[in-house]
């Protein structure tokens, strides 16, 4: 199965280990994800304002490239994978975005939101099947109590992302399962980790990210698994003594499919 | 139209929400991760916003502390989005010349070395013009 791929700019650079051993799972479990040639930067986040056409445009540029490489588009940050989902429903429902920005871009065929866009996690789960995950795990986590932190852009708003049920997911759980081990549910796992607010307040972050460790924490967790290079930044900010280790769910992938060596990345 | 130019009609069309559909339940309020940090708390922009008192939201450092969750899009029980105003009145206020929350050469300063590039464009999108 080929698939058009968006890394976006962190997997690029701070967050490299997300995307290396998402790229090394993927081709053992029979998935080719080929990079959108001069993608752009997605901006982070969704506009919301009704009148912001232009900072959609790159999101709509990697769209319509995927579409014209006759692929879906795989994602794999939170945040790119909210903003290309957003957009993507935009071009699908919003006359009034689709006309402009294909006006604006004059693309050679117009692009009406043909493609679907597909979070890595739905790929394990739709594609792959976590049975199959199963199957080929060599190194289970065996007795390990891992807690699936969601944050807000997986999930929300729910009737657009349509990954699981916002308030009450489980593929990160099922994940979790697939690699042996045992997940932790904690009421937090769906709420902000602070976001963006760490650029100019980082004591407001650091006190919400703070509240969603300590949450996992005192539910029994030992690690955190995310998506987000941001969730994860925040989270292991707020969490000076170190209570829980946060790392990318890729890397725990690689781990249990025996793809990650001593000394990696 | 409030001193600053900026009247409850551009808020609406901007934001794409009908403050009317409000029942004032609280419910986006009770669920806001920033709502200690707020000085008017998600359920008050619509209601102020319903009520044309502009002037004070334009001006009110709320309009930097909400963390874009979308947990009070989701939660809201009549569909009024919430979030879509606070980032409405946030781009009219950033809109305006020299009103700009967050300038580059404000970054070296405050720059983590470890932080994510994802927050930066992020900042940078909610923050400025
Ligand atoms: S989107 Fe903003 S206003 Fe709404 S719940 Fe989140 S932080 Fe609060
Ligand atoms: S949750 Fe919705 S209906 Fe309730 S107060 Fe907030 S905006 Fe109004």
């Amino acid at each position: 199965m080929i698939y058009s791929y968006f890394p976006g700019c962190t997997l690029k650079n701070k967050a490299i280990d997300l995307d290396i051993y998402a790229r090394r799972s993927a081709e053992l479990l029979g998935i080719t994800l080929e990079e959108l040639p001069e993608w752009q930067c997605c901006g982070g986040v969704y506009p919301l304002a009704k009148d912001k056409i232009a900072t959609k445009l790159s999101s709509v540029r990697a769209l319509a490239a995927s579409r014209d490489a006759g692929h879906d588009l795989v994602t794999l940050c939170s945040a790119c994978h909210n903003v290309l989902k957003q957009v993507n429903n935009d071009m699908r429902t919003d006359e009034y975005i689709r006309s402009r920005a294909n006006n604006y871009m004059a693309p050679d065929a117009e692009y009406n939101g043909e493609i679907n866009v597909i979070h890595y996690l739905e790929l394990l789960r739709d594609t792959v099947g976590f049975e199959n995950i199963k199957k080929k795990v060599v190194k289970p986590f065996t007795g390990r109590k891992i807690g699936a932190y969601y944050g807000c852009l997986l999930l929300r708003p729910g009737k657009v992302m349509q990954m699981d049920d916002p308030e009450n997911p489980k593929i990160l759980e099922d994940f979790i399962r697939a690699i042996g081990g045992e997940p932790v549910i904690y009421a937090q796992r769906n709420e902000c980790c602070g976001g963006y607010a760490t650029v100019e307040d980082k004591a407001y972050a650091a006190s919400r990210a703070g509240k969603v460790v300590d949450n996992a924490a005192a539910c029994g967790a030992d690690m955190l698994i995310t998506a987000c290079p941001l969730c994860l930044y925040n989270l292991n900010k707020s969490n000076a003594e170190n209570k829980l280790p946060v790392v990318y769910f890729t890397e725990l992938l690689a781990e249990a499919l025996g793809l990650k060596e001593e000394n990696d990345v | 139209m409030s001193e600053n130019n900026i009247c409850r009609e551009d808020i609406l069309r901007i934001s794409g929400v009908d403050t009317r559909k409000c029942m004032r339940c609280g419910k986006c309020s009770a669920t806001c991760p920033a709502y200690d940090e707020m000085e008017y708390h998600p359920h008050q922009f619509v209601n102020m916003v319903e009520n044309g008192d502009i002037e004070a939201l334009v001006e009110s450092p709320s309009l930097f502390k909400c963390l874009s969750c979308f947990a009070c899009i989701d939660r809201c029980p009549r569909q009024v989005e919430p979030a879509k105003l606070v980032e409405a009145v946030r781009s009219a206020c950033i809109r305006r010349q020299g009103h700009n929350h967050l300038s580059a050469d404000a970054i070296p300063a405050i720059l983590d070395p470890d932080i994510p590039q994802q927050a930066l464009v992020s900042a940078f999108r909610k923050y400025s013009e």
